[in-house]
Protein backbone atom coordinates (compact mmCIF):
# COMPACT_ATOMS: atom_id res chain seq x y z
CA UNK A 1 0.00 0.00 0.00
CA UNK A 2 3.02 2.40 0.79
CA UNK A 3 4.27 1.68 -2.43
CA UNK A 4 1.16 2.41 -4.09
CA UNK A 5 0.50 5.43 -2.77
CA UNK A 6 4.22 7.06 -3.13
CA UNK A 7 3.56 5.69 -6.74
CA UNK A 8 0.56 7.41 -7.20
CA UNK A 9 2.14 10.49 -5.46
CA UNK A 10 5.33 10.82 -8.13
CA UNK A 11 2.70 10.43 -10.70
CA UNK A 12 0.33 12.81 -9.48
CA UNK A 13 3.46 15.53 -9.74
CA UNK A 14 4.22 14.29 -12.59
CA UNK A 15 0.77 14.58 -14.00
CA UNK A 16 0.35 18.49 -13.28
CA UNK A 17 3.35 19.24 -14.68
CA UNK A 18 1.90 17.77 -17.53
CA UNK A 19 -1.57 19.14 -17.02
CA UNK A 20 0.35 22.75 -16.80
CA UNK A 21 2.17 22.14 -20.23
CA UNK A 22 -0.98 20.34 -21.90
CA UNK A 23 -3.04 23.44 -20.71
CA UNK A 24 -0.36 25.99 -22.67
CA UNK A 25 -1.15 23.47 -25.62
CA UNK A 26 -4.52 23.69 -25.79
CA UNK A 27 -5.24 27.25 -25.01
CA UNK A 28 -2.75 27.72 -28.22
CA UNK A 29 -4.95 25.23 -30.94
CA UNK A 30 -8.16 26.90 -29.53
CA UNK A 31 -6.84 30.33 -29.94
CA UNK A 32 -5.81 29.62 -33.81
CA UNK A 33 -5.75 26.21 -34.63
CA UNK A 34 -1.27 25.87 -34.40
CA UNK A 35 -0.20 22.33 -33.12
CA UNK A 36 2.75 23.94 -30.70
CA UNK A 37 5.70 20.80 -31.30
CA UNK A 38 7.85 24.12 -29.54
CA UNK A 39 6.12 23.88 -25.85
CA UNK A 40 8.93 21.44 -24.44
CA UNK A 41 11.41 24.01 -25.08
CA UNK A 42 9.27 26.85 -23.50
CA UNK A 43 9.69 24.34 -20.63
CA UNK A 44 13.30 24.48 -20.77
CA UNK A 45 13.63 27.56 -21.40
CA UNK A 46 12.06 28.98 -18.31
CA UNK A 47 14.12 26.49 -16.77
CA UNK A 48 17.41 27.04 -17.61
CA UNK A 49 16.83 31.21 -17.31
CA UNK A 50 15.44 30.16 -13.93
CA UNK A 51 18.63 28.38 -12.67
CA UNK A 52 20.81 30.69 -14.56
CA UNK A 53 19.23 33.71 -12.59
CA UNK A 54 19.44 31.22 -9.15
CA UNK A 55 23.38 29.76 -9.65
CA UNK A 56 25.27 32.84 -11.67
CA UNK A 57 23.54 35.78 -10.92
CA UNK A 58 22.44 34.83 -6.87
CA UNK A 59 19.50 36.20 -7.71
CA UNK A 60 16.45 34.99 -4.39
CA UNK A 61 14.35 32.44 -5.79
CA UNK A 62 11.04 34.29 -5.52
CA UNK A 63 13.11 37.40 -7.74
CA UNK A 64 14.70 34.64 -9.77
CA UNK A 65 10.95 33.14 -10.40
CA UNK A 66 9.32 36.56 -11.36
CA UNK A 67 12.16 37.29 -13.29
CA UNK A 68 12.12 34.23 -15.34
CA UNK A 69 8.48 34.63 -15.91
CA UNK A 70 8.49 38.64 -17.34
CA UNK A 71 11.08 36.92 -19.57
CA UNK A 72 8.72 34.30 -21.01
CA UNK A 73 5.86 36.54 -21.22
CA UNK A 74 7.92 38.48 -23.72
CA UNK A 75 9.38 35.25 -25.36
CA UNK A 76 5.70 33.86 -25.76
CA UNK A 77 4.98 37.23 -27.85
CA UNK A 78 7.92 37.47 -29.73
CA UNK A 79 7.34 34.04 -30.72
CA UNK A 80 4.05 34.20 -31.49
CA UNK A 81 4.84 37.94 -34.19
CA UNK A 82 8.03 36.61 -35.79
CA UNK A 83 7.58 32.82 -36.32
CA UNK A 84 3.70 31.89 -36.62
CA UNK A 85 2.39 35.43 -37.54
CA UNK A 86 3.21 34.95 -40.91
CA UNK A 87 1.86 31.86 -41.31
CA UNK A 88 -2.00 32.58 -40.52
CA UNK A 89 -3.84 31.42 -43.10
CA UNK A 90 -0.86 28.79 -44.19
CA UNK A 91 -2.09 25.03 -44.69
CA UNK A 92 -1.64 22.90 -41.38
CA UNK A 93 1.40 21.31 -42.30
CA UNK A 94 3.22 24.34 -42.97
CA UNK A 95 2.35 26.05 -39.79
CA UNK A 96 3.22 22.35 -38.15
CA UNK A 97 6.87 22.37 -39.43
CA UNK A 98 7.53 25.96 -38.33
CA UNK A 99 6.71 24.78 -35.12
CA UNK A 100 8.58 21.93 -35.24
CA UNK A 101 11.48 23.98 -36.88
CA UNK A 102 10.86 26.44 -34.06
CA UNK A 103 11.48 23.75 -31.29
CA UNK A 104 14.76 22.60 -33.07
CA UNK A 105 16.20 25.76 -33.57
CA UNK A 106 15.11 26.81 -29.39
CA UNK A 107 16.60 23.44 -28.29
CA UNK A 108 20.04 24.18 -30.38
CA UNK A 109 20.09 28.20 -28.87
CA UNK A 110 19.46 26.50 -25.00
CA UNK A 111 22.59 23.70 -25.93
CA UNK A 112 24.57 26.74 -27.46
CA UNK A 113 23.92 28.80 -24.00
CA UNK A 114 23.67 26.04 -21.25
CA UNK A 115 25.41 23.10 -23.04
CA UNK A 116 23.91 18.77 -22.81
CA UNK A 117 24.77 17.82 -18.69
CA UNK A 118 22.18 18.18 -15.77
CA UNK A 119 22.53 21.09 -13.66
CA UNK A 120 20.58 20.92 -10.72
CA UNK A 121 18.76 23.74 -8.59
CA UNK A 122 20.47 24.77 -5.13
CA UNK A 123 18.37 23.35 -2.22
CA UNK A 124 15.32 25.77 -2.67
CA UNK A 125 13.00 23.68 -0.86
CA UNK A 126 13.98 22.29 2.43
CA UNK A 127 15.16 18.49 2.42
CA UNK A 128 13.07 17.04 5.06
CA UNK A 129 10.85 14.72 3.82
CA UNK A 130 6.70 15.07 4.98
CA UNK A 131 5.56 11.99 6.22
CA UNK A 132 1.84 11.20 5.21
CA UNK A 133 0.55 8.58 7.09
CA UNK A 134 3.10 5.74 6.18
CA UNK A 135 4.15 7.47 3.31
CA UNK A 136 6.78 9.44 2.88
CA UNK A 137 7.68 12.70 0.47
CA UNK A 138 9.81 15.16 -0.21
CA UNK A 139 8.70 18.70 0.16
CA UNK A 140 9.57 19.72 -3.08
CA UNK A 141 6.93 17.17 -4.50
CA UNK A 142 3.98 19.01 -2.69
CA UNK A 143 5.41 22.21 -3.36
CA UNK A 144 5.02 20.92 -7.01
CA UNK A 145 1.56 19.96 -6.93
CA UNK A 146 0.10 22.47 -4.50
CA UNK A 147 1.37 25.20 -7.36
CA UNK A 148 0.47 23.19 -10.31
CA UNK A 149 -3.53 22.90 -8.85
CA UNK A 150 -3.60 26.24 -8.07
CA UNK A 151 -2.23 27.66 -11.21
CA UNK A 152 -4.69 25.47 -12.42
CA UNK A 153 -7.62 26.75 -10.45
CA UNK A 154 -6.55 30.26 -11.30
CA UNK A 155 -6.86 29.60 -15.20
CA UNK A 156 -9.99 28.29 -15.16
CA UNK A 157 -11.60 30.78 -12.71
CA UNK A 158 -9.41 33.63 -15.28
CA UNK A 159 -11.34 31.95 -17.95
CA UNK A 160 -14.62 31.68 -16.71
CA UNK A 161 -15.25 35.51 -14.97
CA UNK A 162 -12.69 37.63 -16.02
CA UNK A 163 -13.46 40.00 -19.11
CA UNK A 164 -10.27 39.34 -20.91
CA UNK A 165 -11.10 35.41 -19.98
CA UNK A 166 -14.15 35.94 -21.47
CA UNK A 167 -12.99 37.75 -24.77
CA UNK A 168 -10.40 35.20 -25.23
CA UNK A 169 -12.87 32.61 -25.00
CA UNK A 170 -14.87 34.61 -27.56
CA UNK A 171 -12.14 35.00 -30.20
CA UNK A 172 -11.36 31.15 -30.05
CA UNK A 173 -15.26 30.30 -30.79
CA UNK A 174 -15.30 32.46 -33.87
CA UNK A 175 -13.01 34.62 -34.75
CA UNK A 176 -14.71 36.96 -37.26
CA UNK A 177 -17.04 37.38 -35.26
CA UNK A 178 -14.87 38.50 -32.19
CA UNK A 179 -12.86 41.12 -34.84
CA UNK A 180 -16.36 42.74 -35.56
CA UNK A 181 -17.32 43.13 -31.71
CA UNK A 182 -14.05 45.02 -31.63
CA UNK A 183 -11.82 42.71 -30.32
CA UNK A 184 -8.51 42.39 -31.65
CA UNK A 185 -7.39 38.50 -32.53
CA UNK A 186 -3.82 39.31 -33.00
CA UNK A 187 -3.31 40.84 -29.29
CA UNK A 188 -5.52 37.84 -27.86
CA UNK A 189 -3.33 35.34 -29.46
CA UNK A 190 -0.24 37.18 -28.20
CA UNK A 191 -1.58 36.87 -24.83
CA UNK A 192 -1.93 33.07 -25.32
CA UNK A 193 1.65 32.49 -26.14
CA UNK A 194 2.50 34.59 -23.66
CA UNK A 195 0.39 32.37 -20.84
CA UNK A 196 1.51 29.24 -22.88
CA UNK A 197 5.09 30.07 -22.49
CA UNK A 198 4.72 31.07 -18.91
CA UNK A 199 2.86 28.26 -17.57
CA UNK A 200 5.39 25.83 -19.28
CA UNK A 201 8.15 27.66 -17.84
CA UNK A 202 6.55 27.23 -13.97
CA UNK A 203 6.39 23.70 -15.15
CA UNK A 204 10.20 23.55 -16.11
CA UNK A 205 11.00 25.35 -12.99
CA UNK A 206 8.96 22.63 -11.19
CA UNK A 207 10.45 19.52 -12.52
CA UNK A 208 14.38 21.20 -12.87
CA UNK A 209 14.08 21.27 -8.71
CA UNK A 210 13.27 17.84 -8.88
CA UNK A 211 15.36 16.26 -11.19
CA UNK A 212 17.84 18.78 -12.06
CA UNK A 213 17.67 20.28 -15.37
CA UNK A 214 18.94 19.46 -19.12
CA UNK A 215 17.86 19.09 -22.86
CA UNK A 216 16.14 15.84 -22.34
CA UNK A 217 13.51 17.42 -20.30
CA UNK A 218 12.00 18.90 -23.75
CA UNK A 219 10.72 15.32 -24.07
CA UNK A 220 7.92 16.35 -21.86
CA UNK A 221 6.74 18.84 -25.19
CA UNK A 222 6.15 15.14 -27.07
CA UNK A 223 4.85 13.82 -23.67
CA UNK A 224 1.88 16.61 -24.35
CA UNK A 225 -0.20 14.50 -27.12
CA UNK A 226 -0.92 11.77 -25.27
CA UNK A 227 -2.11 14.23 -22.75
CA UNK A 228 -4.29 16.32 -25.16
CA UNK A 229 -5.59 13.48 -27.12
CA UNK A 230 -6.74 11.70 -24.34
CA UNK A 231 -8.31 15.11 -22.91
CA UNK A 232 -9.26 16.20 -26.17
CA UNK A 233 -7.34 18.37 -28.16
CA UNK A 234 -10.00 21.48 -27.80
CA UNK A 235 -10.71 21.11 -24.14
CA UNK A 236 -9.11 22.65 -21.24
CA UNK A 237 -10.19 21.14 -18.44
CA UNK A 238 -9.30 17.67 -20.53
CA UNK A 239 -5.56 18.38 -20.74
CA UNK A 240 -5.79 19.29 -17.00
CA UNK A 241 -6.96 15.99 -16.50
CA UNK A 242 -5.25 14.35 -19.17
CA UNK A 243 -2.37 15.48 -17.64
CA UNK A 244 -3.02 14.05 -14.23
CA UNK A 245 -4.28 10.53 -16.00
CA UNK A 246 -1.15 10.13 -17.86
CA UNK A 247 1.06 11.40 -14.96
CA UNK A 248 -0.19 8.72 -12.84
CA UNK A 249 -0.81 6.01 -15.65
CA UNK A 250 3.12 6.35 -16.47
CA UNK A 251 4.18 6.55 -12.72
CA UNK A 252 2.55 3.00 -12.69
CA UNK A 253 3.58 1.23 -15.30
CA UNK A 254 6.37 2.05 -14.36
CA UNK A 255 6.29 0.74 -10.52
CA UNK A 256 4.51 -2.34 -11.69
CA UNK A 257 5.28 -3.33 -15.17
CA UNK A 258 8.68 -2.07 -15.89
CA UNK A 259 9.95 -4.60 -13.11
CA UNK A 260 8.60 -7.36 -14.32
CA UNK A 261 9.78 -7.09 -17.87
CA UNK A 262 13.14 -5.23 -17.83
CA UNK A 263 11.38 -1.47 -18.16
CA UNK A 264 10.57 0.40 -20.86
CA UNK A 265 6.52 0.27 -20.13
CA UNK A 266 6.96 3.16 -18.62
CA UNK A 267 8.18 5.70 -21.40
CA UNK A 268 5.86 3.69 -24.34
CA UNK A 269 2.70 3.32 -22.04
CA UNK A 270 1.31 6.92 -22.85
CA UNK A 271 1.90 6.08 -26.35
CA UNK A 272 -0.33 3.27 -26.19
CA UNK A 273 -2.94 4.89 -24.51
CA UNK A 274 -2.58 7.87 -27.44
CA UNK A 275 -3.46 4.95 -30.22
CA UNK A 276 -5.73 3.52 -28.17
CA UNK A 277 -7.90 7.13 -27.71
CA UNK A 278 -7.41 7.69 -31.52
CA UNK A 279 -8.70 4.50 -32.80
CA UNK A 280 -11.73 4.83 -30.04
CA UNK A 281 -12.78 7.59 -28.93
CA UNK A 282 -10.67 10.30 -31.62
CA UNK A 283 -11.85 13.69 -30.21
CA UNK A 284 -10.91 12.52 -26.55
CA UNK A 285 -12.75 12.45 -23.27
CA UNK A 286 -13.70 15.97 -23.18
CA UNK A 287 -13.40 17.33 -26.66
CA UNK A 288 -15.93 18.60 -28.86
CA UNK A 289 -17.03 15.68 -31.53
CA UNK A 290 -16.96 17.09 -35.12
CA UNK A 291 -19.53 14.93 -37.25
CA UNK A 292 -18.98 15.78 -40.92
CA UNK A 293 -21.85 15.49 -43.12
CA UNK A 294 -21.16 14.75 -46.26
CA UNK B 1 -26.12 66.95 -45.62
CA UNK B 2 -22.73 65.18 -45.93
CA UNK B 3 -22.36 61.72 -46.39
CA UNK B 4 -21.44 59.42 -43.12
CA UNK B 5 -20.32 56.37 -45.95
CA UNK B 6 -18.44 57.44 -48.89
CA UNK B 7 -17.80 54.01 -50.68
CA UNK B 8 -14.97 55.28 -53.34
CA UNK B 9 -14.46 53.43 -56.49
CA UNK B 10 -13.21 50.52 -54.88
CA UNK B 11 -11.82 47.54 -56.82
CA UNK B 12 -11.10 43.79 -55.41
CA UNK B 13 -9.12 41.16 -56.94
CA UNK B 14 -9.16 37.87 -55.83
CA UNK B 15 -6.41 36.25 -58.03
CA UNK B 16 -7.62 36.57 -61.49
CA UNK B 17 -11.30 37.31 -60.35
CA UNK B 18 -12.65 40.79 -60.24
CA UNK B 19 -14.96 40.98 -57.03
CA UNK B 20 -15.82 44.50 -57.13
CA UNK B 21 -15.13 47.19 -59.68
CA UNK B 22 -15.18 50.70 -59.58
CA UNK B 23 -18.04 50.85 -57.05
CA UNK B 24 -18.91 53.59 -56.04
CA UNK B 25 -21.42 55.05 -53.23
CA UNK B 26 -22.48 57.45 -50.70
CA UNK B 27 -24.55 56.87 -47.89
CA UNK B 28 -25.97 59.23 -45.91
CA UNK B 29 -26.83 59.52 -42.22
CA UNK B 30 -29.80 57.64 -40.49
CA UNK B 31 -30.56 56.27 -44.30
CA UNK B 32 -31.40 52.15 -44.43
CA UNK B 33 -29.63 51.34 -48.15
CA UNK B 34 -30.55 47.84 -49.68
CA UNK B 35 -27.65 46.59 -51.56
CA UNK B 36 -29.04 43.82 -54.33
CA UNK B 37 -28.09 41.87 -57.46
CA UNK B 38 -27.66 38.10 -58.46
CA UNK B 39 -25.97 35.92 -56.56
CA UNK B 40 -21.99 36.09 -56.88
CA UNK B 41 -22.44 39.89 -58.03
CA UNK B 42 -19.98 41.09 -54.94
CA UNK B 43 -22.09 42.33 -52.58
CA UNK B 44 -20.74 40.27 -49.99
CA UNK B 45 -17.48 41.27 -51.17
CA UNK B 46 -18.92 45.02 -50.53
CA UNK B 47 -19.90 44.45 -46.74
CA UNK B 48 -16.19 42.27 -46.17
CA UNK B 49 -14.81 45.83 -47.83
CA UNK B 50 -16.42 48.26 -45.12
CA UNK B 51 -16.14 46.18 -42.34
CA UNK B 52 -12.60 45.52 -42.81
CA UNK B 53 -12.49 41.65 -43.71
CA UNK B 54 -11.64 42.42 -47.02
CA UNK B 55 -8.63 44.64 -48.23
CA UNK B 56 -9.63 46.97 -51.70
CA UNK B 57 -7.38 46.22 -54.35
CA UNK B 58 -8.02 49.83 -55.18
CA UNK B 59 -10.19 52.71 -54.10
CA UNK B 60 -11.44 54.22 -50.26
CA UNK B 61 -13.29 54.39 -47.55
CA UNK B 62 -14.26 56.94 -46.25
CA UNK B 63 -16.29 56.91 -42.49
CA UNK B 64 -17.04 59.87 -41.10
CA UNK B 65 -14.48 61.98 -42.99
CA UNK B 66 -11.84 59.53 -42.06
CA UNK B 67 -10.09 57.43 -44.33
CA UNK B 68 -10.91 53.73 -43.09
CA UNK B 69 -9.65 52.19 -46.00
CA UNK B 70 -6.20 50.48 -44.44
CA UNK B 71 -7.40 50.19 -40.81
CA UNK B 72 -8.01 46.47 -39.52
CA UNK B 73 -11.56 45.02 -38.57
CA UNK B 74 -11.06 45.53 -35.03
CA UNK B 75 -10.66 49.09 -35.32
CA UNK B 76 -13.65 49.83 -37.53
CA UNK B 77 -15.78 48.12 -34.55
CA UNK B 78 -14.21 50.37 -32.46
CA UNK B 79 -15.30 53.74 -35.02
CA UNK B 80 -18.96 52.50 -34.76
CA UNK B 81 -19.65 50.00 -37.83
CA UNK B 82 -21.47 46.86 -36.49
CA UNK B 83 -22.02 43.84 -38.75
CA UNK B 84 -24.15 40.48 -38.63
CA UNK B 85 -22.72 37.75 -41.07
CA UNK B 86 -24.94 35.83 -43.29
CA UNK B 87 -24.06 32.59 -42.18
CA UNK B 88 -24.51 33.44 -38.62
CA UNK B 89 -21.11 33.51 -36.39
CA UNK B 90 -22.22 33.63 -32.85
CA UNK B 91 -19.90 32.59 -29.99
CA UNK B 92 -21.83 29.25 -30.10
CA UNK B 93 -21.04 27.69 -26.48
CA UNK B 94 -21.98 31.20 -24.86
CA UNK B 95 -25.44 32.27 -23.78
CA UNK B 96 -27.16 34.95 -25.41
CA UNK B 97 -26.71 37.13 -22.58
CA UNK B 98 -22.77 36.21 -22.72
CA UNK B 99 -23.32 37.26 -26.13
CA UNK B 100 -24.71 40.33 -26.23
CA UNK B 101 -22.28 41.66 -23.57
CA UNK B 102 -19.45 40.90 -25.30
CA UNK B 103 -20.95 43.35 -28.03
CA UNK B 104 -20.46 45.47 -25.16
CA UNK B 105 -16.38 45.57 -25.43
CA UNK B 106 -15.73 48.57 -26.99
CA UNK B 107 -17.88 50.50 -24.42
CA UNK B 108 -15.41 48.68 -21.75
CA UNK B 109 -12.69 50.69 -20.61
CA UNK B 110 -11.08 48.65 -18.16
CA UNK B 111 -7.88 47.37 -19.81
CA UNK B 112 -6.23 44.32 -18.79
CA UNK B 113 -4.84 44.38 -15.11
CA UNK B 114 -7.85 46.26 -13.88
CA UNK B 115 -10.35 44.46 -15.77
CA UNK B 116 -9.03 41.20 -15.04
CA UNK B 117 -11.53 40.75 -11.87
CA UNK B 118 -14.97 41.87 -11.15
CA UNK B 119 -13.62 44.10 -8.35
CA UNK B 120 -14.91 47.93 -7.63
CA UNK B 121 -14.93 49.90 -10.67
CA UNK B 122 -14.85 47.12 -13.28
CA UNK B 123 -18.23 45.69 -11.07
CA UNK B 124 -20.13 49.20 -11.67
CA UNK B 125 -19.34 49.40 -15.46
CA UNK B 126 -20.64 45.91 -15.68
CA UNK B 127 -23.95 46.86 -14.28
CA UNK B 128 -23.87 49.71 -16.50
CA UNK B 129 -23.11 47.41 -19.39
CA UNK B 130 -25.65 44.85 -18.21
CA UNK B 131 -28.88 47.64 -18.17
CA UNK B 132 -27.89 48.57 -21.90
CA UNK B 133 -28.00 45.02 -23.32
CA UNK B 134 -31.13 44.53 -21.12
CA UNK B 135 -32.53 46.95 -23.08
CA UNK B 136 -31.82 45.50 -26.18
CA UNK B 137 -33.31 41.68 -24.99
CA UNK B 138 -36.77 43.55 -24.73
CA UNK B 139 -36.17 45.06 -27.66
CA UNK B 140 -35.81 42.05 -29.70
CA UNK B 141 -38.18 39.89 -27.40
CA UNK B 142 -35.68 37.49 -26.46
CA UNK B 143 -36.07 37.55 -22.45
CA UNK B 144 -36.76 34.12 -22.69
CA UNK B 145 -33.88 32.86 -24.22
CA UNK B 146 -31.12 35.15 -22.17
CA UNK B 147 -29.26 32.12 -20.28
CA UNK B 148 -29.68 29.72 -23.36
CA UNK B 149 -26.36 28.82 -25.26
CA UNK B 150 -27.24 30.17 -28.42
CA UNK B 151 -26.08 26.94 -30.21
CA UNK B 152 -29.26 25.33 -28.82
CA UNK B 153 -31.64 28.01 -30.50
CA UNK B 154 -33.17 27.90 -33.69
CA UNK B 155 -32.09 29.77 -36.79
CA UNK B 156 -34.58 32.86 -36.62
CA UNK B 157 -33.80 32.90 -33.17
CA UNK B 158 -30.00 32.80 -33.40
CA UNK B 159 -30.47 35.87 -36.27
CA UNK B 160 -32.13 37.92 -33.82
CA UNK B 161 -29.24 37.14 -31.43
CA UNK B 162 -26.70 38.06 -33.85
CA UNK B 163 -28.47 41.81 -34.66
CA UNK B 164 -28.68 42.20 -30.73
CA UNK B 165 -25.14 41.62 -30.40
CA UNK B 166 -24.48 44.13 -33.06
CA UNK B 167 -26.66 46.41 -31.22
CA UNK B 168 -25.65 46.10 -28.11
CA UNK B 169 -21.89 47.87 -30.14
CA UNK B 170 -23.98 50.61 -30.15
CA UNK B 171 -23.07 51.05 -33.94
CA UNK B 172 -23.24 54.25 -35.78
CA UNK B 173 -23.36 52.35 -39.49
CA UNK B 174 -24.87 48.77 -39.60
CA UNK B 175 -24.18 46.20 -42.13
CA UNK B 176 -26.33 43.39 -42.26
CA UNK B 177 -26.29 40.71 -44.36
CA UNK B 178 -29.01 38.94 -45.37
CA UNK B 179 -31.10 39.59 -42.15
CA UNK B 180 -33.46 37.16 -43.42
CA UNK B 181 -32.65 34.82 -45.60
CA UNK B 182 -34.05 31.26 -43.83
CA UNK B 183 -36.48 32.64 -42.60
CA UNK B 184 -40.80 32.44 -42.76
CA UNK B 185 -43.08 35.06 -42.85
CA UNK B 186 -43.75 35.78 -39.42
CA UNK B 187 -40.11 35.81 -38.97
CA UNK B 188 -39.02 38.23 -41.85
CA UNK B 189 -41.85 40.80 -40.70
CA UNK B 190 -40.60 40.57 -36.98
CA UNK B 191 -37.02 41.43 -38.66
CA UNK B 192 -38.28 44.04 -40.94
CA UNK B 193 -39.88 45.98 -37.71
CA UNK B 194 -36.66 45.70 -35.71
CA UNK B 195 -34.63 46.83 -38.35
CA UNK B 196 -37.21 49.97 -38.98
CA UNK B 197 -37.30 50.52 -35.22
CA UNK B 198 -33.48 50.66 -35.21
CA UNK B 199 -33.31 53.37 -38.24
CA UNK B 200 -36.01 55.80 -36.51
CA UNK B 201 -35.44 55.35 -32.74
CA UNK B 202 -31.58 55.21 -32.75
CA UNK B 203 -30.80 57.04 -35.88
CA UNK B 204 -28.13 54.04 -36.74
CA UNK B 205 -27.46 53.99 -40.70
CA UNK B 206 -27.60 50.76 -42.11
CA UNK B 207 -26.92 48.58 -44.97
CA UNK B 208 -28.10 45.78 -45.91
CA UNK B 209 -28.25 42.73 -48.25
CA UNK B 210 -31.51 41.07 -48.81
CA UNK B 211 -32.97 38.89 -51.35
CA UNK B 212 -36.48 39.59 -51.33
CA UNK B 213 -37.80 41.94 -53.24
CA UNK B 214 -40.53 42.72 -51.03
CA UNK B 215 -38.76 43.29 -48.04
CA UNK B 216 -36.28 45.83 -49.57
CA UNK B 217 -39.30 47.75 -51.10
CA UNK B 218 -41.18 48.20 -47.91
CA UNK B 219 -38.20 49.10 -45.66
CA UNK B 220 -35.38 50.98 -47.53
CA UNK B 221 -34.78 54.51 -49.09
CA UNK B 222 -32.11 53.81 -51.14
CA UNK B 223 -31.00 50.86 -53.45
CA UNK B 224 -27.39 50.03 -55.26
CA UNK B 225 -27.95 47.23 -57.81
CA UNK B 226 -24.74 45.11 -58.33
CA UNK B 227 -24.02 42.59 -60.88
CA UNK B 228 -20.81 40.77 -61.84
CA UNK B 229 -19.06 43.82 -59.17
CA UNK B 230 -20.25 46.62 -61.00
CA UNK B 231 -22.83 48.71 -59.63
CA UNK B 232 -25.28 49.06 -62.14
CA UNK B 233 -27.93 51.47 -60.81
CA UNK B 234 -29.25 53.18 -57.98
CA UNK B 235 -31.96 55.14 -56.68
CA UNK B 236 -35.57 55.00 -54.33
CA UNK B 237 -37.38 51.36 -54.60
CA UNK B 238 -39.00 52.69 -57.54
CA UNK B 239 -36.48 54.28 -59.44
CA UNK B 240 -34.84 51.12 -59.43
CA UNK B 241 -37.88 48.39 -59.82
CA UNK B 242 -38.52 50.46 -63.44
CA UNK B 243 -34.45 50.62 -64.46
CA UNK B 244 -34.35 48.05 -67.74
CA UNK B 245 -30.39 47.54 -66.39
CA UNK B 246 -31.85 46.07 -63.44
CA UNK B 247 -34.37 43.99 -65.11
CA UNK B 248 -32.00 42.28 -67.39
CA UNK B 249 -29.78 41.76 -64.85
CA UNK B 250 -32.04 39.89 -62.97
CA UNK B 251 -34.27 38.19 -65.58
CA UNK B 252 -31.51 37.89 -68.58
CA UNK B 253 -32.49 39.46 -71.65
CA UNK B 254 -35.98 39.60 -73.03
Amino acid sequence: MTFFMQILISGLVVGAVYALVAFGFVLIYKSSDVINFAQGEFLLVGAYIALSLVVFYQVPFPAAVALTLSMCVILGVVVERLVLRPFIGERVISVIMATIGLSLLMRGIIQMVWGTETRTFPGIFPDMPVRLGDVVVSQIYLWSLAVAVVLLVVFTVFFKYSSTGIVMRAAADDQVAALSMGISVKRIIAITWAIAAVVAAIGGILLGNINGVNPSLAYIGLMVLPVVILGGLDSVPGAVVGGFIIGILESLAGGYLDPLIGGGVKEVAPFAVLLLVLMVRPYGLFGKEIIERV
Amino acid sequence: MAPQLVIDTLTLHFGGVTALSGVYQEVNPGDILAVIGPNGAGKTSLLNCISGLYRPSAGRIVFEDREITNLPPHRRAQLGIGRTFQNIELFKHMTVLENLMLGRHIHMSQGLVSGGFYWGRARREEEVHRRRVEEIIDFLEIESIRHKAVGTLAYGLQKRVELGRALALEPRLLLLDEPMAGMNLEEKEDMARFILDVAEEWGTTLILIEHDMGVVMDISDQVAVLDFGRKIAEGTPEEVQKNPLVVKAYLGKQ
